[in-house]
């Protein structure tokens, strides 16, 4: 543990170096290790492997709804099967994982000016756990039965019925286990995230200082601590359901006629405690790309942050706000309308801190000088893809819009497009920008472009269309529709449509996963500070940076993290730990 | 979910206190300082490990007040039949009453550097903190003997449940204990050994009021509570 004893709020100008940790053999320095990048990249390599799983899940998916009937293997059950897979591990195992996992670990001590976490061993621990949750939800691949089938909202009582894939086998157990350990896992990380920001900032770093980046990330970690255990409530709950035969949530039921023991218990509960989880992870997704993204668009656009105050409360606002709305997941629960009238009004009103957030990264934009580097690229493309997901979501907030389109095509549209593609974009954005960091290597520019472009244009060619077939009345986890009146020729057509383009989207990660892998050895040499941007992390002696992050003297912090083209300043970046005083507008010296 | 947003206020209270001395009005892009300037930053002057533990506790607090929102919501269906309490409970709660009072004079002990009393201290509290998770574990095997079992009625799963993470809790409580305990007996640096005496402290006198307020609640002596003040506010 690096301990830290701050006088008057002054820190010391160095931490002793025998409280560092240092690696002793390969084991511990490469697998073993307790540095904080070495653990991001374990974080981030295992995301984007279960990831894959994931996307491979969606093509099964789409094969079926695209070309129903023709792939025997995929029966309904397996269908309930890969949705199921498909929307936990891109939420919570990927997004979750690489956003504050990965990048939190990555960004969040270089950023501030740290040698490394707070915790290291806690940090490592963390790791190990998470891969271990990683594990156990494979292994339910493999398991009888298969993995569950219950939707990626478990809902019960049929998440633990033997009508559903998985019910009464050892899908939903599996599960439910691995949710257990990532959280615990999760939580032995946030708290290093968190008090890492609170306690690691270096000379001069005050929070007001610090890039939306870490802003963005530390309130998701923030939140994350405060909303995964309603999970974890929910999870261990249900367990016992299952396993002991309690009746926390499951009502007196009876199944091929047989009655079974439960009773009394509440579904409705389950509800309550998920979505008192689920809508704050939705920001929590959100928030660390609202930061990266602000990040991106002020570096390649060489202009500062219109707004930073603003943003920083937005972020803040954002954060509360979110843990007073999750009853708009449950408009169809029958729940009292003066309810939905509270949860519609403060639904809505988060609709205000995000706007100005996108106000201010347009305002950033507005002439500004942009290069159209593939980070850019990819911030441009989350902006339009977020406005576009935030404007259904004004939409599906408003319980009688809602009602209609619960469980339909339009919802599996929204969600895509807000919580999927746009955070998505950043990730892929966020990888192009700090991968020369991390590697010492640029990835290969065509290859970038060529991704950048197919990925764009097919997602939205994958999600814009499913908001009509929702409209049309496209119900949601559905395997298969054929005989249904709604499905017309054109809607079959779509379909198919889609699919196709889920494949090509497909197709170009894979030529991303080449270049990532290709550009480690070959990619061009990056130098220390390719973007020449201010933050921290790029003003490290050596690149990619060495144990300890920076050289024999942590910075010491003189300004903000957005001072490009300042007047009168020799270059278009200020970084953060230069001192001296530039620009007609700032006070003499 | 009443609860859980009561205690979400209360976090958001900390939050907000802690936000309003970090300077959120001010102007980061007019600030430039010269070689040599160092400005304060407004960071917390208790040992970091101080501040991971609080950290920690927020999200320990944040799953309690989760079982307890989920405790009052299944207690409103009509198949809830409280159980009685053991006695047994009453004197667990006095033992563990009194391993919290152990850590807190050992911890006046360490501050003035007695090694001796930090020692005969930890072991009282470690030894009390065990007792405590037997006299559980007891309470639980005299319940089952009585035919109270943990799926026979909400009320019961909602017991063995709490208590049983309670305890969870308690025993990762030991390992740290176990942790400092052999530290001080192998002589290492007083300031460590102090440090690991706080944060067991602290750690212990929030389990401890963890405790009273789930006893409370079990006893349904919380949902009276809550009762009269719903009829003092209608
Ligand atoms: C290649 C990109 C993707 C494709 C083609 C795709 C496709 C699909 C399809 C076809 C469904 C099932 C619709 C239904 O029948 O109900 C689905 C569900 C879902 N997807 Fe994706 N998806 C993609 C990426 C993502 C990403 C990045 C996320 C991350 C948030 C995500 C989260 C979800 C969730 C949460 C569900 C709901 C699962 C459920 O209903 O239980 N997807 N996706
Ligand atoms: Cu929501």
């Amino acid at each position: 543990m690096v301990d830290i004893t701050p006088a008057d709020g002054i820190p010391p100008a160095e931490v002793a170096e025998v409280e560092l940790y240092h690696p002793h053999s390969w084991w511990t320095k490469y697998i073993f290790s307790q540095d904080a990048k070495v653990i991001a990249v374990q974080y981030s390599a295992t995301a984007t492997g279960i990831g894959l799983v994931a996307l491979v899940l969606s093509w099964l998916m789409r094969l079926q709804l695209g070309f129903p009937g023709t792939f025997n293997f995929i029966t309904p059950e397996a269908y309930y099967q890969f949705i199921t897979m498909h929307g936990m591990i891109m939420v919570i195992y990927l997004l979750t994982a690489l956003f504050l996992g990965g990048f939190g670990n990555y960004l969040i001590p270089l950023m501030v000016g740290a040698r490394d976490m707070v915790f290291p061993y806690v940090n490592m621990l963390s790791y190990w756990i998470y891969l271990l949750a990683v594990l156990v939800l494979v292994s339910s691949f493999f398991a009888p039965g298969g993995p569950t089938g219950a939707g990626w909202t478990l809902y019960p009582p049929q998440a633990i019925m033997s009508g559903t894939p998985g019910g009464q086998d050892w899908g939903i157990i599996l599960m439910l286990s691995s949710l257990i350990l990532f959280i615990i896992g999760f939580t032995m990380g946030g708290l290093n995230y968190v008090v890492t920001v609170l306690q690691g900032r270096t000379r001069g770093m005050t929070m007001m200082r610090l890039p939306l980046t870490v802003w963005g990330i530390f309130t998701a970690t923030v939140m994350a601590l405060l909303a995964f255990p309603a999970l974890f409530v929910a999870s261990v709950m249900m367990l016992l359901d299952r396993v002991l035969g309690t009746s926390f949530f499951m009502p007196a039921i009876s199944e091929l006629g047989q009655q079974l023991a439960h009773n009394g218990g509440s579904p409705i509960l389950f509800q309550h405690l998920f979505w008192f989880f689920g809508h704050p992870e939705v920001y929590i997704v959100a928030l660390p790309a609202f930061g990266i993204v602000s990040d991106l668009i002020s570096t390649h656009a060489r202009k500062n942050i219109f707004g930073y105050r603003m943003m920083v409360w937005a972020i803040v606002g954002i954060g509360a706000l979110s843990f007073v709305v999750w009853a708009h997941h449950m408009y169809v629960s029958g729940m009292h309308p003066y309810f939905g009238f509270f949860f519609a009004t403060t639904t809505l009103i988060i609709a205000i801190p995000t706007a100005i957030k996108v106000y201010n990264w347009v305002l950033t934009l507005w002439r500004g000088d942009i290069h159209l580097t593939i980070p850019m690229l990819f911030a441009l493309a989350f902006i339009v893809t977020f406005v576009n997901g935030g404007l259904t979501g004004l939409f599906l907030g408003n319980v009688v819009v809602d009602v209609p389109l619960s469980d339909t095509m339009f919802v599996v549209a929204h969600f895509h497009m807000v919580m999927g593609v746009a955070p998505i974009l950043v990730v892929f954005g966020a990888i192009y920008h700090w991968y020369p960091k991390v590697t010492g290597r640029m990835l290969d520019e065509t290859l970038g472009r060529f991704h950048f472009w197919v990925t764009f244009l097919g997602a939205y060619l994958i999600f814009f269309p499913m908001h009509y077939l929702g409209l049309m009345g496209v119900p949601r986890r559905y395997a298969e529709l054929t005989d249904m009146t709604i499905m017309t020729e054109s809607a079959r057509h779509l379909n198919s449509f889609i699919s196709i383009m889920a494949f090509i989207v497909g197709f170009a990660q894979m030529v991303f996963l080449f270049n990532l892998i290709w550009s480690i050895r070959h990619g061009r040499e990056a130098g220390g500070n390719p973007w020449r941007a201010t933050t921290l992390e790029w003003q490290t002696p050596q690149t990619p940076p060495a144990h300890g992050n920076f050289g024999k003297n942590l910075p010491i912090v003189y300004r903000w993290a957005y001072d490009y083209s300042v007047p009168g300043a020799k270059e278009d970046f200020i970084p953060q730990n230069m001192p001296g005083s530039f620009g007609p507008s700032r006070e003499p010296t | 979910m009443s609860v859980i947003i009561v205690f979400l206020f209360v976090v958001a209270g900390f939050a907000g206190w802690w936000l309003s001395h970090q300077g959120l009005m001010s102007k980061p892009w007019l600030e430039q300082g010269l070689a040599g300037d160092v400005v304060a930053l407004n960071r917390s002057t208790l040992p970091t490990a101080k501040i991971g533990l609080g950290v920690f506790l927020a999200v320990v607090g944040c799953l309690f007040a989760l079982f307890t929102s989920a405790y009052f919501m299944r207690m409103a269906v009509p198949d809830w039949q409280p159980l009685p309490l053991p006695r047994l409970l009453w004197l667990n709660t006095g033992v563990l009453v009194l391993s919290s009072i152990a850590l807190q004079c050992t911890s006046v002990a360490a501050r003035r550097g007695q090694i001796d009393t930090v020692r005969l201290g930890l072991a009282t509290a470690g030894l009390t903190a065990l007792a405590f998770l037997i006299g559980q574990l007891m309470a639980w095997r005299q319940l089952t003997a009585d035919g109270y079992l943990l799926a026979s009625n909400p009320a019961n799963s909602f017991f063995y449940l709490i208590t049983g993470i309670h305890g969870l809790h308690i025993l990762g409580g030991l390992v740290g204990l176990g942790r400092t305990t052999t530290s001080a007996w192998t002589g290492a640096r007083p300031e460590r050994v102090r440090l690991g005496v706080e944060l067991c402290a602290m750690y212990w006198h929030f389990l401890l009021f963890v405790w009273l307020a789930i006893f409370a609640l079990l006893a349904g002596w919380a949902a009276t509570f809550v009762d009269i003040c719903r009829l003092l506010l209608t």
